[in-house]
């Protein structure tokens, strides 16, 4: 699938290239893609490292257990499939804590964590497992509460009341989350149905 | 509010002290540990580059050479249809392709209708409730190499026209049309 998207995408581009005769301006694109794609890696560089190294303390002293121990009943209703003690556990919940707060910088680590133990409990198979899919519903939905940068925006812009979409943001993506595991739960039965 | 503020301002440096005397406290060998577990990091951030470069390089063709703004103008006219002003469709298209873009396009909405108008607001909103699909699937998938993807895409898409329409009803039910 993402192999079609990925070639699509291009060969459209391409095509209106043609077109529009933006030949010039996919030459710069092509560059300045890779370029940016590159930046973001570099500066993701840090934050991995650093939070990969805290959560390595975190896990080794037992933090993350203690951690899922306590949202237990929750996300065995979201991950059915992973056991209760398993380290994915712990991971899954430190991503889903940190996107809430807004710190999308601490979120992305724990996140390919989580990932990563889910794909050993899958046996280490290359393919999606029904965790993986529900763990990126839910990072799609983004739930958050704190929306900082929105709110960083509109201070810029001289809003009269910056901090009033809150609320708002809090009930829309809580409802926008309940859909997407909704969504993801339909797809599930979708292809259990199909065996 | 400014309890909330309060929290996300402190709540990172208070995480590390807690987990820092936590592991002290439990005899985890607090520097080494973190030492170990942040040359995983390196490793990640490393092996993702391709994964990333391979899908900006085609999204920013896509974007550059126009075929963006030619399916937004197809789409346009159903989403007004459906309520959805005209002005906010590019910012519902760009959201799960590029964050940056994304949030480039919600400063410029706040910037020219105001942060208090009814675009404002839904652009706000829009940033905080939505996330980067291709991002994400991208960056998790790729950095543990998941191949199949399964119903990962079409499950995160339809995540967020969900969030788009929530956010749509919540900010007019809030607010006002205005």
């Amino acid at each position: 699938m993402v192999n079609y998207i990925w070639v699509f995408m291009t060969i459209v581009g391409l095509l209106f290239a043609v077109i529009n005769g933006t030949w010039h301006e996919v030459n710069i694109a092509i560059f300045d893609g890779a370029k940016e794609a590159v930046t973001l890696c570099i500066g993701l560089i840090s934050v991995l490292v650093f939070w990969l190294g805290m959560m390595r303390i975190a896990e080794e002293s037992g933090l993350l257990e203690k951690l899922s121990k306590l949202f237990r009943p929750l996300v065995k209703i979201l991950f059915p499939d992973v056991p209760a003690n398993h380290p994915a556990m712990g991971y899954i919940l430190s991503n889903m804590i940190s996107n809430m707060f807004g710190l999308g910088n601490a979120a992305t680590p724990l996140g390919i964590k989580a990932m990563e133990e889910l794909k050993k409990l899958n046996g280490g198979k290359t393919e999606a497992s029904r965790s993986m899919v529900t763990f990126l519903a839910i990072n799609t939905a983004s739930v958050t509460i704190i929306p900082t940068t929105v709110i960083a925006i509109r201070m810029n812009y001289h809003s009269a009341s910056p901090t009033e979409i809150v609320v708002p943001t809090i009930i829309a993506t809580l409802l926008s989350a309940i859909g997407a595991m909704l969504i993801d739960r339909y797809f599930y039965y979708r292809r259990s149905r199909k065996g | 509010m400014a309890i909330i503020t309060y929290i996300s301002l402190t709540f990172i440096p208070l995480l590390i002290g807690f987990i820092l005397l936590y592991g002290t406290f439990k005899k985890v060998p607090t520097y080494e540990s973190f030492v170990e577990g942040g040359k995983e990091g390196i490793k990640i951030a490393v092996s993702i580059i391709p994964f990333l470069v391979g899908m900006f390089v085609a999204i920013s063709i896509f974007r550059a050479s126009g075929a963006l703004d030619a399916l937004m103008n197809a789409i346009r006219p159903i989403m007004k249809s459906i309520g959805v002003p005209a002005e906010i469709v590019p910012l519902l298209i760009i959201r799960p392709i590029s964050g940056t873009a994304a949030l480039g396009m919600t400063s410029d909405l706040i910037a020219v209708y105001g942060p208090d108008s009814f675009i404002g607001r839904l652009a706000s909103v829009l940033q905080g409730s939505t996330d980067t699909t291709f991002y994400v699937l991208t960056v998790y998938f790729g950095a543990v190499g998941i191949k199949k993807m399964g119903d990962a895409l079409k499950v995160g898409l339809l995540a967020d026209v969900v969030g788009i329409i929530v956010s749509i009803i919540v900010v007019g039910l809030i607010f006002g049309l205005k």
